[in-house]
């Protein structure tokens, strides 16, 4: 479904470039969820965000359903993916209510039979009708991600690109919101790629994943692997280590790789 | 468990407001003797307001009422501004989340430590760089000299952290309270950034209150655990003892959290009973 070859984003010119995405290429089979994991810098959203179109300075080659993306996308890509980003309270309008952040996509599209659209989107995140005419801050952070998901299916995607979507919830909502996504791809088949710095969130959600670091895929691996700790490489076994909980021993050996 | 160095009973964070008084802590008792304890909660539980009421820190309008909270020979209900100003910092510190908001930003990181130095201690300048660099280095920065120079747009989240955490250890105090210190770092660096709090606490026998979100890094990191819900502390038990949670809520919360060792299945979602809010009070 989505293959990504080459991929290179530089940012600034001269001395001050930084090279967030060096030579990545990973491909995601349809209604496979992949998972790309790295910390802070390591480039795993910047790939999100070039395969979305929202930055447009990229080189490589990238296709989704076999139609290679140019800087500008047309329409049917933004009906075929869609994004979830982390912050719910900067990703919703402030003075838009939920009824017209829902709407906008389907005016957008042309799509008709959009009271109805509305409503079904509002069931299949399970917040009801009762919230169509709220403003976002009428809502909890884990009521406006699921505005957030409604938004993003209301197009009837396949493609569903999701930036670190539980990173700023509480356990407890995490656990609601990850079900949602869950339930959400078995019944609509969808293609998954999600960011995470959480590796227990990408072993969960996830059937492959990528580990990048400095701006590299560092290993790539499927979720049985991960599980076992079969690692090949010395950066991902310490990441799984460092997410395992606080060792005192383990932090002493801890070292940065380039 | 030694002597404790602060007691706490039936503490209470009031905040009145139009549409009535919101009660942020509900009546918390607990003591910190020369150890690690870990209080943790989700948002909107009160942790970070009792860690805030201990050191008199609650925004207005916010009243702290208890029937003790005492460190050491000192009743902190009673104790003046003056006297605040003298327990804080020099007797119990305090490290917040984000080094970003807590240092100044047009001061190099260096002058905010020695500047810290000479508020505490009668010193020449040159020895309070000394003793900044001397603090630089025993949270292992590499090349103090050079850190000593940089503002804090210059270090990253973890080097700002530890400055954070050498400017609280200045004064040598016998309480740290640390709300989320290693929240906004990567798992490698929290990790390194934990080590050295470790490494203090125990070299020089300070009580430490870890106040945080994350469950597994607290029953990991600390010798004992407190979890906070609505206001109220609904579980205490021994860090190694957590898988062996009682209570409902601490359950619940632990069942929620993705794991490694578990075939990805429906995650166990929190049903919230209102009586965890009136059950009986739990002393820490």
């Amino acid at each position: 479904m989505i293959e990504i070859d080459g991929l290179n984003v530089v940012f600034g010119t001269g001395p001050r470039t930084v090279h967030a995405a060096r030579n990545v290429s990973c491909h995601v089979a349809a209604g496979e969820s992949f998972g790309l994991v790295g910390e802070s810098g390591s480039g795993k959203s910047t790939v999100l965000r070039a395969l979305s179109g929202l930055n447009p300075d990229w080189t490589g080659r990238m296709t989704v359903a076999g139609e290679a993306l140019q800087r500008r996308r047309p329409k049917s890509f933004h009906k075929r993916v869609q994004m979830v980003f982390q912050d719910p309270y900067a990703s919703l309008h402030p003075r838009h209510t939920v009824d017209r952040i829902l709407l906008e996509p389907l005016l957008i599209h042309g799509l008709d039979d959009r009271e109805q659209r509305v409503l079904r989107a509002l069931d299949e995140v399970g917040l009801g009708p009762r919230f169509r005419y709220r403003f976002p801050h009428q809502l909890s952070g884990g009521q406006r991600q699921r505005v957030a998901i409604a938004r993003a299916l209301i197009l009837e995607p396949s493609v569903l690109l999701l930036d670190e979507p539980t990173s700023s919830l509480d356990v407890s909502i995490q656990a609601e919101i990850l079900n949602l996504l869950w339930r959400l791809r078995r019944e609509r088949k969808l293609t998954y790629v999600l960011v995470s710095h959480n590796l227990a969130v990408i072993a969960h959600m996830c059937d492959r994943l990528a580990v990048m670091n400095a701006g590299r895929i560092v290993e790539e691996l499927d979720v049985a692997a991960l599980r076992a700790g079969a690692f090949t490489q010395p950066y991902t076994r310490q990441l799984f280590e460092a997410s395992r909980g606080y060792d005192r021993a383990a932090a002493d050996k801890f070292v940065t790789f380039d | 468990m030694s002597e404790p160095l602060l007691t706490v009973e039936d503490l209470r964070v009031l905040f009145p407001g139009p549409h009535g008084t919101v009660e942020a802590v509900r009546g918390v008792s607990f003591t910190v003797g020369r150890e690690k304890l870990g209080i943790v909660g989700e948002s909107g539980s009160g942790k970070s307001m009792t860690g805030r009421a201990i050191l008199k820190l609650v925004p207005s309008p916010g009243i702290v009422t208890a029937r003790r909270l005492t460190f050491g020979d000192v009743d902190i209900t009673a104790a003046d501004q003056r006297t605040m100003r003298d327990i804080r910092g020099r007797r119990i510190s305090m490290v917040m989340q984000d080094p970003k908001f807590s240092l100044n930003p047009v001061m190099t990181v260096g002058k905010q430590i020695a500047e810290a130095y000479l508020v505490h201690a009668d010193a020449s300048a040159a020895a309070a760089r000394q003793r900044a660099l001397e603090l630089l280095a025993a949270v292992r920065i590499r090349d103090p000299e050079r850190v000593y120079d940089l503002y804090p747009h210059e270090v990253s989240g973890g080097m700002g952290q530890r400055v954070m955490i050498a400017m609280m250890l200045v004064p040598d105090p016998d309480l740290l309270i640390a709300d989320e210190p290693t929240s906004a770092l990567d798992v490698t660096v929290q990790m390194q950034v934990l080590a050295i709090i470790d490494d203090l606490v125990m070299k020089r026998g300070m009580g430490l209150i870890f106040i945080s979100h994350d469950l597994n890094l607290v029953a990991s990191f600390c010798d004992r655990i407190l979890v906070m819900y609505g206001g109220r502390i609904v579980e205490s038990c021994r860090a190694a003892e957590l898988h062996r949670a009682r209570h409902p809520y601490t359950r619940g919360l632990l069942a929620a959290l993705p794991r490694f060792d578990r075939p990805p299945a429906e995650l166990p979602v929190l049903n919230r009973d209102p009586s965890w809010l009136t059950g009986p009070e739990v002393p820490g």
